[in-house]
């Protein structure tokens, strides 16, 4: 194909760099620094999309992130393609693959068409008139087919190849916006030396300079000024130009949420280098420089592909050295679409006549067009156009009535003014300020540390964007105003929003207010003729500036709309609120580097190594990789736990208890403050010695258990859960700086410093003696629950006499650096002994045999210590501590129904019950059937040769010897109530 | 039985990092750590007992030798010690703060340390740490504890761009890999 449409020479791109590529299939050839729309534009193609509801042909409107038709898949394949994309930001590389959306089959033929022969049957809020009845086909009928039509684009199903970066960045001022006013911004601040951030959505920074071919600044052309600004930047080392970067969010305290795309642009060549980056920028100071979207004019039919905004014309013809089409219309009620006429007549158009809206037009563009001859219509409008798949004439009428002109043409280029930009400075929460001789929204108050400049504040020369953007990078750091000297740049006026006045009937016609929804004048008139006054409820009901819009194209024409209507000023109804992002950010940036083995730190204790390389199966705790069984040969999980049940029973177990939380509480009041946090009494404890401990919240619940060991007068080593060390800490922290200050003790996380490995079984004792320097561990000199310092395998080291399991038992915390070499001793000196390595799954049926509970599993946050039989353990003389005035409460005295620990036996010794499953009287009563309690643990127990089970059951401690059921998927089970401790109740194993 | 008692303490195995061929990054193995917690008034004692200066500003390091003490918040110190001389930690405190009002607790084997040298290094850390690292704001000797991406870590510049990071042993490979990925973005 050639490109029919590229001018001979001219524009910013790079004619020696031919590029192939493909839309639809079609194959394509453009020159580097194209987009994927003025490519497209050069090779004549026009019509690229069809619309969300009707299914128009729909072309490209726009050169720039307001486009709302022009969406492209992109993407070699699916592991790399990206919906929704905007072909006017799309940067063409070489091979590059688009597809055209919302059509089946294909754009010229779309099925969807149908819509638009139907399109009176689907007025704005259609969606909740026509579904109401029947009922029940909404839900089978209406809502599936809805949703198949629903959305825009195709989600790809393979996951994201590319990679994504992150960054964190601190300056003294943001500017966001690289056009003249941006560029002027920075250079006022840079010259402070302050830390400047300059961020610019497009390939290459300049805005409006980039198609600027007339316009001087201090004596340079625009172009050669650029270049000299954008060196004069790259001189200063605080200075940093981000490109192909759109800040797309103001987050509160001048927090920017800034997307780089980094290699997008080169078709994402190398999966392992970063797509984009997000940032997230502390600025200081934020210049918002984001210039102006040029407005629609809302006539009949003003949606055809070839109907364009007249500066984005301009700009395909001055940048890319495209024209949009050889016989242009211009329609404008501003004088800036004369400049686009008198380009493409310079370009070698046959402009086929400039239609302005205004009885007027003086400006010296408007004098230019008149003097090149062009045809001129004031005071006229466009009152239809034709043409199916891209527009092929127009009818012109003068607003004072009289016969219809027709004229042909190949474009329709239409201009209403321009709309700033203040999407972000909304999003800071800044007031806008309805300006009426401008008919636009501009910053007002500011709400954040923020200016800002340019179009975007509503100036509209060159020459006061220039200063304004000085200005505003000067003030934000205390610098010196500047002025600029710029000619060729004079002032074009003029604006219009609403619906335009023509000679038709309005609701035979449909002239698009919102092009990507599919939201038309009349729909805007219906939404308040039901009733809609409030400019957010005609938003809702319409869908007007939903989506990726957020109001860039079609917010001040509804609003006008709903201002001749209405008969109100556009200032007494006000404006939506711009949501962030500014322009559709993917997932991908957020995500950043967390994703597979980095989405959450793995934590693996100092032992795993050695678990790993002996085939252990890991189960997650936390953040933890913990060993959950050692399978042998081939055995299953079952088979390798009730070995390691037997082995632990009968001889010796190993396991690694790392993960257990572990807190340093230190000082004099150390005791005291244990006091005041658990429910155990904690002055009496002699150094050496152990005791059980329950943390409560303020709520009398229990939230965390652990063994804690007394090292000395003023040294407490507490445990807790694996899952609530971070917990517990930060509770105990929140304590002791706000109740407890006069305390003198402090809390040191020492979770990590040790390993802890856990000996359990009659012959634990033997396998760690051997080992043991500097302590007596005999029974005598050592019984259960007492601690030592000693050295274990020549690593100084606090043995725990002290047993999870029922059986005589040790924990010896180690310096983790030395655990794994001190695993490896006791593995050597138990080999004598048949030492076996257990995890988790075996701790779990060893304590459950015992009765032993754990603390999320036997408990859910509404357990007291009473209701697991624990009130023993409360120190009654202690005048307060975490939960004890809840404890006292009269409904926890009064209450005789709560839910208690129990032991549960099922009549059918080989079933195990269902953790969870629900306890109940009679299993034949009615539905809904009275639950009774539930299963909180259930286990085969190789002990006991049978399934075991805990519960919490209403009144349970009543209940010993009751016979009740628990209803499974498999039937009725029938199950006795009995002590929650099935092994060893007297407690005389632990004391070998 | 064998006896085993009198067997060499082992080496400390600290947590692998795998070769990444990225020479900005360089794990610190073994040396001594220890929290220490104190009251205004035993601030005093307490550094002389040391031999180093403990009323350094908020967030700022004083070294000794090769001891360093990291003022971590009003009443925290972070100390790095050599491991020759940690066993004379306690008993010199202990001598001198006699009213026990005071915390230490050896954490030798918490943390790991990493140390980051080169120009990029403020840059890879800024991509999972948001604070900010200009010199005015982040000046050499400043040490502070911060978060790299979801791990708690202690960050101590030692020169422009060396940094020292210290994060809990468990966190390691995370971090490590971490680094490592961020690192490709800013090739040596």
């Amino acid at each position: 194909m050639t490109q029919a449409y590229r001018l001979a020479a001219g524009g910013r791109i790079d004619r020696s760099r031919t590029l192939g590529f493909s839309f639809d299939g079609k194959h394509y050839k453009g020159y580097q620094g194209d987009t994927l729309a003025s490519a497209l534009l050069a090779n004549g193609v026009h019509l690229v999309g069809r619309s969300f509801k009707y299914h128009r042909p729909r072309g490209i409107l726009s050169a720039g992130a307001e486009e709302p038709n022009a969406l492209a898949g992109v993407g070699c394949d699916d592991a790399h393609y990206t919906p929704n994309l905007r072909a006017t930001q799309v940067e063409l590389y070489d091979g590059l693959k688009a597809e055209s959306q919302n059509r089946s089959p294909s754009l010229v033929r779309d099925y969807g068409a149908v819509n638009d022969l139907l399109w009176r049957f689907f007025p704005a809020g259609f969606y909740y008139k026509t579904f109401m009845w029947p009922r029940k086909a909404w839900t089978k009928f209406f809502e599936p087919r809805i949703r198949e039509m629903a959305g825009l684009g195709r989600s790809p199903q393979t996951p994201d190849a590319a990679c994504y970066a992150q960054r964190f960045a601190h300056c003294d001022v943001l500017v966001i916006g690289a056009g003249p006013a941006g560029l002027a911004a920075a250079l006022a601040a840079a010259k402070t030396g302050a830390r400047v951030i300059l961020c610019d959505e497009q390939a290459e920074p300049g805005g409006s300079l980039l198609a600027e071919p007339d316009a001087v600044i201090d004596g340079l052309p625009a172009a050669d000024w650029l270049k000299a600004a954008l060196a004069q930047l790259a001189a200063f080392p605080k200075v940093k130009v981000l490109a192909r970067t759109i800040a797309f969010g103001y987050f509160p305290h001048n927090m920017l949420g800034l997307a780089e795309s980094l290699t997008d642009h080169a078709g994402e060549p190398d999966d392992t280098s970063p797509r984009g980056r997000l940032w997230q920028v502390r600025a200081k100071e934020v210049v918002i420089a984001a210039g102006a979207i040029e407005r629609p004019l809302v006539f009949p039919d003003n949606d055809r592909p070839g109907i364009m905004l007249a500066e984005a014309a301009r700009i395909y013809a001055e940048r890319y050295g495209v024209l949009p089409g050889r016989k242009p219309l211009v329609f404008t009620a501003h004088d800036s679409a004369y400049r686009t006429a008198l380009a493409l007549h310079r370009a070698g158009c046959a402009v086929a006549g400039i239609v302005d809206m205004r009885p007027a037009a003086d400006g010296p563009y408007a004098a230019a067009a008149r003097r090149a001859g062009l045809p001129i219509y004031l005071a006229s409008t466009v009152s239809g156009t034709g043409g199916r798949l891209r527009v092929a004439r127009a009818t012109v009428v003068s607003l004072a009535g009289g016969a219809e002109q027709r004229i042909d043409c190949d474009t329709i280029l239409m201009s209403g003014g321009f709309t700033p930009s203040v999407h972000l400075f909304s999003q800071s929460r800044g007031k806008l300020v309805f300006d009426a001789t401008l008919d636009a929204f501009l910053p007002g108050a500011p709400a954040e540390a923020c200016r800002v400049a340019g179009a975007g504040a509503g100036l509209q020369t060159l020459k006061e964007a220039l200063e304004s953007g000085a200005a505003a990078g000067a003030g934000a750091v205390g610098g010196a105003a500047v002025t600029y000297q710029v000619t060729n740049a004079p002032l074009a006026r003029g604006g219009f929003i609403g619906v335009v006045p023509g000679h038709v009937d309005p609701t035979s016609v449909r002239a698009f207010v919102d092009y990507q929804n599919d939201v038309t004048a009349k729909d805007v008139s219906l939404a308040l003729r039901e009733g809609m006054r409030s400019v957010e409820h005609v938003k809702r009901f319409t869908t007007t500036g939903m989506a990726t819009d957020q109001g860039k194209l079609s917010n001040m024409n509804a609003l006008g709309i709903m201002s001749a209507e209405l008969g109100k000023p556009v200032s007494a109804i006000g404006t939506t609120t711009f949501r962030m992002p500014y322009t559709p950010v993917p997932f991908g940036y957020f995500a950043g580097y967390a994703r597979g083995e980095l989405f959450e730190p793995e934590r693996r204790t100092a032992i795993h190594g050695w678990a790993a390389e002996r085939g252990a199966v890991f189960e997650d705790v936390g953040l933890w990789k913990r060993a959950r069984y050692f399978p042998q040969g081939g055995e299953d999980m079952r088979a390798a736990v009730a070995r390691e049940c037997r082995a632990v029973r009968g001889g010796v177990g190993i396991f690694d208890a790392s993960t257990l939380g572990k807190i340093e509480v230190v000082g004099p009041d150390a005791a005291e403050f244990l006091n005041r946090m658990y429910i155990n009494a904690w002055t009496k404890l002699q150094p050496g010695r152990l005791r059980y401990g329950i943390l409560l919240r303020e709520d009398g619940f229990i939230i965390d258990d652990g063994v804690i060991g007394r090292v000395s007068e003023t040294c407490f080593h507490v445990t807790t859960t694996t899952g609530g060390a971070p917990r517990v800490l930060a509770m105990m922290e929140d304590y002791l700086q706000t109740e407890f200050p006069e305390l003198d003790v402090w809390l040191t996380s020492t979770t990590e410093q040790y390993a802890v490995i856990a000996l359990q079984g009659p012959l634990a004792r033997q396998v760690i003696e051997p080992l043991v320097e500097g302590a007596d561990i005999s029974a005598k000199a050592m019984p259960h629950m007492s601690m030592v310092e000693c050295r274990i395998a020549g690593v100084p080291a606090r043995l725990f006499r002290v047993s999870f399991t029922g059986e005589l038992g040790f924990e010896i915390n180690v310096p983790a650096d030395y655990g794994r070499s001190v695993w490896e001793a006791l593995m050597e000196s138990g080999l004598a002994h048949g030492i076996t390595p257990y995890g988790t799954e075996t701790m779990h049926v060893l304590r459950a045999e015992k009765g032993y509970i754990i603390v999320g599993q036997e408990t859910d946050g509404t357990v007291t210590p009473a209701d697991v039989g624990y009130s023993g353990m409360i120190g009654k003389a202690k005048p307060d501590f975490v939960g004890k005035r809840a404890l006292a409460r009269e409904a926890f005295a009064t209450q005789t129904n709560r839910k208690q620990l129990v032991g549960l036996l099922t009549a059918d010794p080989a079933l195990v019950l269902e953790e969870g499953a629900h306890i109940v009287a009679d299993p034949a009563q009615p539905k809904p059937m009275t639950m009774l309690g539930h299963i909180t643990s259930s286990y085969w127990s190789e002990t006991l040769g049978r399934s075991i089970a805990l519960a919490l059951l209403r009144d349970g401690a009543a209940r010993t010897g009751e016979t009740l059921h628990v209803p499974l998927e498999s039937g009725d089970a029938r199950v006795t109530v009995v002590s929650s401790v099935f092994y060893d109740p007297e407690g005389v194993r632990l004391n070998g | 039985m064998a006896n085993l008692v009198h067997m060499v303490a082992p080496a400390r195995r600290v947590p692998p990092c795998a070769d990444t061929g990225d020479r900005r990054y360089t794990p610190v193995n073994g040396g001594a750590r220890f929290l220490l917690r104190l009251r205004e008034a035993a601030i005093g004692p307490a550094a002389e007992a040391l031999g180093i200066d403990l009323a350094v500003p908020l967030n700022r390091a004083s070294v000794v030798n090769s001891r360093g003490a990291m003022r971590l918040s009003p009443d925290e110190w972070l100390l790095l010690w050599p491991e020759t001389e940690a066993a004379s930690v306690a008993p010199l405190l202990a001598a001198r703060l006699t009213d026990r009002r005071y915390s230490l607790t050896d954490i030798s084997h918490r943390q790991t340390g990493l140390m980051l040298n080169g120009a990029a290094v403020p840059d890879i850390l800024n991509s999972g740490c948001a604070l900010d690292f200009d010199l005015a704001a982040f000046p050499v000797g400043m040490v502070t504890r911060t978060n790299f991406f979801k791990a708690e870590a202690v960050l101590w510049r030692q020169d422009e761009f060396s940094f020292y990071l210290e994060v809990w042993r468990s966190f390691v490979p995370y971090v490590w890999s971490l680094l490592s990925i961020v690192g490709r973005e800013y090739p040596e």
